[in-house]
């Protein structure tokens, strides 16, 4: 699985984007979007995933379930 | 008396402007203005309010200021470009998700600019505002972190307007870590808020920081906070950078406690202390707002900012606006000027400005003689006596303003010793349509609560009587006078009737 931005709730503020160390958030229309293919739930480089640490809006830097789990796959 | 329609000289967008007048040179005769009169005193009532009050090198730093200096607030626009958008901590006080491009407070804006939107928006409005001094970062979010934007902003502009100040407000969290950058850009001003220095009362204030790859909560993410805000205040002032540290007054939170953060900044070199009201809505959306918790009175916020006052300055004319303002304080041009009514190749043009520093440098030496030989008249009388008396001004340290079109009224506290600016009161809603709106008036009548009088260019008949019943008087008599020296001139004609027993007592 990878992380995902629930683009309703996305604020636009940009956050999340400088933290991600693969680089895999970039802005769409506004707000921000997580590529999943280059998510790696921050495994490796963080405790915690820095999206979901950084986000100021609870509960939109979630898990994409419709994703394998990146440390599965 | 004074003709305020005059342009200043060199001014090429006069034609589309509508707020900002300029007085022609030496066409005031009226009586001094201002704020404060002690000089030498070395402490004063509001933020420097003027050349008396401070050593002449800091003074010049400042002058031109408005938010670091009350004088200059009458006189000099700022603007702030929104190229901060990421928060690295979250604040009971705030909801980044609320937006409205009606409200006027921080956080809020209507759109974010790169760094170099943000530059072509700082020439073109300086090109049409020769009043313009200051152009500051203050968010959305946190300048500092957002530090790549900030400082590529700051560099742009240096390019672009040498002329004009630089400035950005932090809530201190990445402040340690760019000091020398601070330096580098010349930013010769920076406010950090400081809401506590207890981190058991932080809890209650901000529930996380982000810091070194983590979030932290409660009086850890508070201690981690406040160490770093009074380690970066005390590196930025021995860096010889003017600090101005803003505190949010949470009644019942931090209102007793921000006497011991006055202390514990200035102990680290802070310049100034902003002490203003919690601004609370539930339509906000942020948690002081949905839980009930409410701002201090106008009364309160004063008590604890007269309680403030001491070796430190306190300032009082904060309007705690938008990270997109532009123009004076107190007004909001930013509607005017997003990016797509900007003119595609604004101009820098110096001159406009220069002039226009120039014609004020002589204009507050006027403003200030005058309010000394108004203050002569009244000296030693009546000792104890202080009144508030609140005017309608639309800038220039003059009584300018139409008492219906007043959006706010700048509040005076006068006594034999001076008149001093204490603060402004908003009201809800103000006059387009006449000046017999009943809806208005109960409003304007809860913000001029307490003034004896309130100064303005016109007042009509029907708010001069409703005002009247309510204790207040309205008067016309100093139209387009200075406010300081007209102040004291109606405190010498509320003495006079003290005397006589004609006065129904002190407001």
């Amino acid at each position: 699985m990878a992380y995902k931005i629930i683009a309703s709730q996305c604020s636009g503020c940009s956050a999340c984007e400088p933290e991600c160390p693969n680089n895999a958030i970039r802005e769409k229309d506004g707000v921000f979007l997580i590529k999943p293919e280059k998510c790696t739930e921050c495994v490796g480089y963080f405790d915690d995933p820095q999206c979901v640490a950084v986000c100021p809006v609870e509960n939109t830097c979630v898990i994409d379930k419709s994703v394998p789990r990146y440390a599965a796959a | 008396m004074v003709d305020h329609s005059t342009e200043a000289p060199g001014n090429a967008g006069a034609a589309r402007r509508r707020v900002f007048q300029i007085v022609p040179q030496g066409a005031p005769k009226g009586n001094g203005g201002g704020c404060g009169t002690k000089g030498g005193g070395g402490k004063t009532g509001c933020a420097a309010a003027g050349p008396g009050d401070l050593p002449p090198a800091l003074w010049e730093r400042i002058k031109d200021h408005p938010c670091y200096s009350e004088e200059a607030h009458h006189h000099f626009a700022r603007m702030h470009v929104a190229v901060a958008p990421a928060c690295n901590i979250q604040c009971n006080y705030c909801n980044r998700k609320y937006d409205c491009a009606n409200e006027s407070r921080p956080g809020v804006v209507s759109e974010k600019l790169t760094p170099e939107q943000a530059a072509r928006k700082v020439i073109a409005v300086a090109a049409r505002i020769p009043q313009l001094s200051v152009v500051g970062i203050a968010g959305p979010g946190d300048a500092l972190a957002n530090a790549a934007k900030t400082l590529r902003t700051f560099e742009l502009i240096q390019q672009a307007a040498p002329d004009i100040k630089l400035c950005f407000s932090t809530n201190g969290l990445s402040l340690p870590d760019h000091v020398d950058a601070i330096k580098r850009f010349n930013v010769d001003h920076v406010t950090v808020t400081v809401n506590m220095v207890d981190p058991e009362v932080g809890a209650r204030i901000y529930p996380w920081i982000y810091f070194r790859n983590r979030r932290w909560s409660g009086t850890e993410a508070a201690r981690i906070l406040s160490e770093r805000q009074l380690e970066g205040l005390k590196e930025l002032t021995a860096a010889g950078v003017l600090v101005k540290v803003n505190s949010v007054m949470i009644p019942g939170i931090n209102d007793e406690h921000l006497v011991e953060v006055n202390r514990a900044v200035k102990a680290r070199g802070a310049f100034l202390h902003n002490i203003m009201p919690l601004i609370s809505d539930p339509a906000h959306g942020t948690h002081f707002g949905l839980t009930g918790q409410l701002g201090p009175t106008p009364a309160e916020l004063k008590a604890l900012q007269d309680r403030c006052e001491g070796e430190i300055q306190v300032m009082r004319h904060c309007r705690q606006c938008r990270a997109d303002a532009v123009g004076l304080l107190g007004e909001d041009l930013s509607a005017d000027f997003t990016l797509a009514k900007l003119d595609a190749e604004p101009a820098y043009n110096p001159g406009a400005r220069r002039a226009y520093r120039e014609f004020v440098e002589k204009e507050r030496a006027d403003q200030r003689a005058a309010r000394e030989q108004e203050l002569k008249k009244v000296a030693g009388a009546w000792p104890g006596l202080k009144i508030q008396v609140a005017v309608a001004t639309k800038g220039s340290g003059c009584i300018n303003q139409h008492f219906g079109h007043a959006s706010e009224f700048q509040i005076y506290e006068v006594s034999a010793a001076g008149a001093r600016f204490v603060g402004h009161r908003k009201i809800d809603h103000y006059c387009l349509g006449g000046y017999e709106d009943d809806e208005a008036m109960p409003s304007i009548l809860e913000a001029l609560n307490g003034c004896a009088a309130v100064l303005v260019a016109k007042v009509g008949h029907c708010p001069r009587r409703e005002l009247e019943q309510a204790g207040i008087e309205a008067v016309e008599d100093y139209a387009h006078e200075y406010i300081g020296a007209s102040a004291l001139r109606y405190f010498e004609r509320y003495l006079a009737r003290l005397k006589q027993g004609a006065a129904a007592g002190a407001a």
